[in-house]
């Protein structure tokens, strides 16, 4: 019986088909790892009345945080809109949020509006 | 680092070495008189030591800025106590001001208990009355909504707070420009409030002496750090046929003045905390000194205007 039935085809691409959805669902779990690391890449540090990096690209569906190490207040504001805008942050005080769809997202402080910055959002 | 100068371009003679020098004596405490674009001085420690009273004056009020009430960093860690000195100071003048003029940043994070202390701090001043300006740290969530409930009763402020009014005849003019900032910009007073002020000064004769007040500076200090005000040309063309015009601002912590033609551009020392000087630091922001100088660089300005003389004569005092 070394060949395979048609029945036992199917089996074998049922098999086939649950290992790529475990392999898909490892994955997935290596995404979140991955995500976990990836949110410390996505961190982006206000110092010295600057974003920095002053751009960055970013997946969607990926967490972006903003942490102030400024000793004055600032805020973070979608130019368009695009994303609810936080509070004023003060010192070491954070702000996240999900990127979306795929685009790029323009932002300033609305404090001292000199300070902008960019996202790049791509398809996960 | 020379940059905050490039827009004199009236050739006035105040020159880069002659500003320096200027902001130099600003900490020491010093009378500014300014006739004519001509700026002379002497220091109050003079004046008291020659037991001289300050000139007979028509109107003299004070302008007080940026008590940043709340913040509580190495660069104050007590920037009420300090702000409580500066009243105590007003307290002691032999002639108190008629009124106060805060030119913004009460608070450090607009929060309901720093307007409070504030207020509560601000009940040992003589001098009641007080006319303010929001500054960008008085509007952080709310768009200004608790400042203006809290400060502007005693005006007839229009849009997000501007006003106008009238002592001894001259025309004072408390305008906003630290709301509806745009992405990459400066300060900014924008179309309605522009439009209203040409309309409030329509009428008035030009020997009217004009006192306009607000934040930042209405003139281009260093708009590499956002010391500056997009809009403020087109409101000082509104201006330009008056022959006297005092811009008094806060906002950067330390005392620079410019003579510009009839305008006389003017900001103050704040009572919480110094800020670097132009294009000498990587940022703006908080400037640590060391404890026993850092009340030299704090302070208060008082005005004074004389009946028939064109200029006010401004006065920088630190809280030594």
């Amino acid at each position: 019986m070394s060949t395979l039935t048609s029945r036992n085809k199917t089996i074998a691409l049922l098999c086939a088909i649950s290992c790529l959805n475990l392999s898909a669902f490892a994955l997935a779990g290596d995404i979140k790892d991955v995500d976990s690391t990836s949110s410390k890449q996505n961190t982006i540090e206000i110092k010295d009345f600057a974003f920095n990096p002053q751009t960055i690209t970013v997946k969607s569906g990926e967490k972006i945080t903003w942490t102030n190490r400024d000793e004055e207040p600032h805020t973070i504001v979608s130019v368009e809109k695009q994303f609810k805008k936080s509070s004023a942050l003060d010192t070491d005080q954070t702000f996240t949020i999900t990127a979306g769809a795929p685009g790029t997202y323009t932002y300033f402080c609305s404090v001292h509006p000199k300070m902008t910055g960019t996202i790049i959002v791509v398809k996960s | 680092m020379s940059d905050y100068i490039s827009h004199d371009h009236e050739h006035d003679g105040i020159d880069r070495r002659g500003f320096l020098q200027c902001m130099a004596w600003a900490g020491t405490g010093l009378l500014w008189t300014v006739s004519g674009g001509v700026l002379a001085s002497k220091t109050l420690a003079q004046i008291a030591k020659a037991g001289e009273p300050l000139p007979a004056t028509d109107l003299s009020f004070l302008q007080i800025s940026d008590s940043h009430i709340g913040f509580n960093k190495d660069a104050n860690k007590d920037v009420t106590a300090t702000f409580k000195i500066a009243l105590d100071r007003i307290n002691a003048m032999p002639t108190p001001p008629s009124f106060l003029i805060h030119t913004g940043d009460i608070t450090q994070l607009s929060k309901p208990e720093e307007f409070d202390t504030f207020d509560e701090v601000l009940k040992s001043c003589r001098t009641k009355d007080v006319f303010y300006v929001p500054g960008e740290h008085d509007v952080l969530n709310d768009g200004g909504k608790l400042y203006r409930e809290r400060y502007l009763k005693r005006v007839e402020a229009k849009g997000s707070g501007w006003y106008s009014f009238n002592k001894n005849g001259v025309h004072f003019i408390g305008l906003v420009n630290v709301l509806d900032l745009q992405a990459g910009g400066l300060g900014q007073l924008g179309d309605e409030q522009l439009e209203w002020l040409e309309a409030d000064v329509k009428d008035l004769g030009t020997s009217t002496p004009i006192v306009v007040f607000a934040h930042i500076p209405l003139w281009a200090v260093y708009p590499q750090w956002g010391w500056g005000t997009s809009d403020s040309e087109r409101a000082l063309g509104y201006l330009k046929r008056f022959g006297s015009v005092t811009v008094l601002n806060g906002h950067i912590h330390q005392v620079l003045q410019k003579v510009e033609g009839n305008v006389t551009f003017h900001t103050a020392m704040s009572t919480a905390f110094p800020q670097p000087a132009p294009g000498t630091a990587p940022s703006p922001g908080p400037l640590k000194v060391p404890a026993e100088k850092l009340r030299s660089l704090l302070g208060l300005t008082s005005v004074q205007y004389k009946q028939g003389k064109t200029a006010l004569a401004v006065v920088d005092s630190n809280l030594s």
